[in-house]
């Protein structure tokens, strides 16, 4: 049962997108998104396997729409080849975490101990600063985030979510491409 | 004689790919940067119409498009030539309405620098083509502009626009260099129009059509898209079904059918309207449930299940959840739905509608469109206009109208008996269509008359290409209702605004109609009692070798009925002034 207060959160699903490795591509599938009212909660974009094509992971919050109506829109756009939807439970989704952190001398152990625990990558050691990165799931680097805030974050970057489908379930792949 | 490995260059190879894909008129106008492409224009069979403003000529390609179901052609030049089509391509976005705009761009390394006549049209644009091409090799351009065709007539149909540098089709520039090719198969892994709809599905409407009690067809624009009209008429009568032909759709099914109901909506008639309201089911056929046909959407048709066919997948669902959705080519599921029909029983299997045969009838008798003749030495009632010019014209004359009051009395009086005889902007309601759109129809069927129908506020908006049509010798014919205002705003001002009428004020003798059109090769007359009405009208029908303008001085007065308000539910629809003021 969800109460009132869930209903305003935004119930986030996964778009795997392959569209044409062209340029302006990004563009169509954002203007699409602005224009009809659909919100984007993440986004990341890269060439394939295949150098023809590119792979968009969107993570799209379906409170502000119908997912199958964001489906059947994308499908419409020329450049888009396939749309994959993962179901979150279905998909294996990471995301890439980068932040300084302020770790003087008196408090740097106990970040690095934070870091160790989270299997994390310390990639940079200033005097009074550490340069960290992390990836794994939204939800671990988000217990990450939130346990280096007291420290003192002086500059984070978090990518879009990038997910496949799971393999040693029974195939979950729901393809959509064939709207009828 | 194949020419495949010739050299040649871009501009050459565009005319001759436009040759390819059938193209026998561009409208357009030239400038700096599409000025190599005009260079082989003047050495093609192809018929390129010089319009008087870039409006008019994205307009004049879609009348053509809606007149003849080819795909309409224009060509314009950098910058600002581009910005004046964004109106035309949207309008034919909204309509579906499939047209090919090549536009000139800056030479290739230029795009960037803030060039002279440079502009992004193919980002200004993307909002409201189905798609766009930037080409940027020369070799590119027969495949591309084969692409683009492709893309503007198959499917849900739409406008492409193609946007090609200047150096790519100048012979003094090197990167014009191309050898001349004939396009192979169309490449778009991402673009796969449906076609037939799902059997399953097929089968699940029918059952619901057989056990409706009180069905109607809901017709919608792609029937005539999708060349429909006859395997709509072939389902309409085996299953005894009215139908309602929205504003896109007047002429897909004839008025004069006894299953014919007419247009639904806010400016719909009663019987339409409320015989939607009253349905048990729906059968949309190319319809998207607009706002204008829905009224409020919770209160539509609150008793119908719904079975919606669309070739846009999009579209099902998107206002309305169907209990049956088909995404599918309308002719192609019609068939297959009369198919599964017939293997059901139909036309011996269909229940008992007689009750809901006679309550049609019922409110037809009840609720015919009415006006008041005017007094004599009132000024003219549109509709009795209309009716006159009607009752004067081919049963397959088109008409072109504008966006406003006479647009809906135009639905509402015209009888449209046959497909593609109505020629209107429907989705983005764009004032100043009806001339340009009616030179356009007139190209592409020069057999038969065509009349625009306009507003005195329509007219002044695009009435230059008049001068097009006269130095083209393409006789269109031109009613101007004029009322000397902005009528449908002044409507709107005296329903919900108390009468406070702000901004809308024309005057009817500024400018003088009968001297403008004169000036501009036309014949023009003035029409301002009744019994002038029809021997203008025969005079304007015997003038073949030149537009004629005829500006009927009409009573600003007179107020569209029936109306349902918008935002309320259809079933508040209001016949008549004598019901109050409609605003509830």
């Amino acid at each position: 049962m969800r109460t009132s207060d869930d209903a305003n959160k935004p119930q986030l699903h996964i778009l795997s997108v392959l569209v044409e490795n062209r340029a302006g591509v990004l563009t169509r599938v954002a203007g699409l998104f602005a224009r009809r009212g659909f919100n984007i909660h993440s986004l990341a974009v890269a060439p394939t396997e295949d150098e023809r094509f590119s792979r968009i992971s969107m993570v799209v919050d379906v409170q502000s729409a119908p997912l199958d109506q964001m489906i059947k829109q994308l499908d419409k756009l020329i450049n888009v080849i396939e749309i994959d939807e993962l179901a979150p439970h279905e998909a294996v989704s990471r995301e890439l975490l980068v932040t300084t952190v302020s770790a003087p001398p008196d408090v740097r152990s106990q970040v690095i101990e934070l870091v160790q625990i989270f299997e994390g990558r310390i990639l940079n050691v200033g005097q009074e600063s550490i340069l960290i990165s992390l990836d794994g799931s939204p939800d671990k680097l988000d217990d990450f985030e939130r346990l280096l805030r007291p420290y003192g974050i002086e500059a984070m970057q978090r990518t879009g979510r990038v997910a496949l489908p799971r393999l040693h379930q029974r195939p979950s792949l729901q393809v959509v491409d064939d709207v009828s | 004689m194949s020419t495949t490995g010739k050299p040649t260059n871009g501009g050459s190879a565009l005319i001759k790919a436009l040759e390819n894909e059938g193209v026998d008129t561009i409208f357009g106008l030239p400038g700096g940067a599409i000025l190599p492409v005009y260079d082989p224009i003047i050495d093609s069979p192809i018929r390129h119409i010089l319009v008087r403003h870039e409006q008019g000529a994205g307009h004049m390609a879609e009348g053509y498009a809606h007149a003849t179901g080819r795909p309409g052609v224009a060509m314009v030049t950098s910058g600002p030539g581009a910005t004046n089509v964004v109106t035309p391509l949207c309008d034919a976005y909204m309509d579906s309405v499939p047209l090919v705009m090549i536009t000139g761009q800056v030479p290739y390394g230029a795009i960037g620098t803030d060039a002279f006549q440079e502009c992004d049209i193919t980002g200004i644009t993307l909002p409201v083509t189905k798609h766009n091409f930037l080409i940027t090799e020369a070799q590119d351009i027969p495949q591309v502009i084969h692409e683009a065709f492709h893309i503007a007539t198959t499917g849900r149909p739409g406008p492409v626009l193609v946007d090609i540098p200047k150096d790519i089709v100048d012979p003094q520039n090197p990167r014009s260099a191309m050898e001349w090719y004939e396009p192979g198969p169309v490449d778009l892994p991402g673009y796969r129009p449906l076609t037939h709809g799902n059997p399953e599905l097929i089968r699940a409407a029918a059952e619901l059509i057989l056990r409706a009690e009180r069905p109607v067809i809901y017709a919608g624009g792609g029937i005539l898209k999708a060349r429909a009209a006859e395997a709509l008429k072939e389902l309409a009568e085996l299953t005894r079904i009215h139908v309602v032909t929205t504003l896109m759709a007047r002429g897909s099914f004839p008025d004069d059918h006894e299953l014919c109901l007419g247009m639904p909506g806010m400016h719909g008639n009663y019987t339409a309207v409320t015989s939607m309201q009253e349905a048990d089911l729906l059968i949309a056929l190319g319809s998207r449930f607009d706002d204008r046909v829905t009224g409020k959407v919770p209160d539509f048709a609150p008793h119908a299940k719904v079975i919606h066919v669309d070739i846009d997948a999009a579209e099902l669902g998107k206002v309305r959840i169907p209990e049956v959705g088909i995404a599918g080519d309308c002719r192609l599921v019609i068939e297959e739905l009369i198919r599964a029909l017939r293997e059901l029983g139909a036309p011996g299997e269909l229940p008992d509608r007689r009750a809901w045969d006679s309550t049609i009838s019922g409110w037809q008798e009840k609720y015919p469109l009415t006006y008041q003749m005017s007094e004599p030495g009132e000024l003219l009632k549109p509709q009795y206009v209309l009716e006159t010019l009607r009752d004067s014209t081919p049963d397959d004359c088109i008409v072109a109208s504008g966006v406003g009051q006479h647009q809906m009395w135009t639905s509402q009086y015209w009888k449209f008996n046959h497909p593609y005889t109505f020629v209107n902007s429907g989705g983005l309601g764009t004032m100043g269509f009806s001339v340009p759109a009616a030179i356009g129809a007139k190209v592409g069927r020069p057999d038969r008359m065509v009349w625009a129908i306009d507003g005195d506020g329509c007219f002044q908006m695009t009435a230059q290409e008049l001068v097009t049509a006269a130095s083209e010798r393409i006789p269109v014919k031109v009613a101007i209702l004029n009322n000397a205002y902005l009528g449908m705003v002044r409507q709107w001002q005296e329903m919900f605004y108390e009468e406070r009428y702000s901004e809308v004020y024309l005057s009817p003798d500024l400018p003088d109609y009968k001297m403008w059109a004169e000036a501009m090769g036309c014949v023009g007359m003035r029409v301002e009692s009744p019994d002038e009405v029809q021997p203008a009208i025969d005079k304007a029908n015997s003038i073949d070798d030149r537009p004629v303008v005829i500006d009927f001085r009409t009573d600003a007065r007179e107020m569209v009925y029936p109306m349902v308000a918008a935002g309320h539910s259809n079933s508040d629809i209001v016949v008549g002034p004598s019901e109050g003021d409609g605003g509830h």
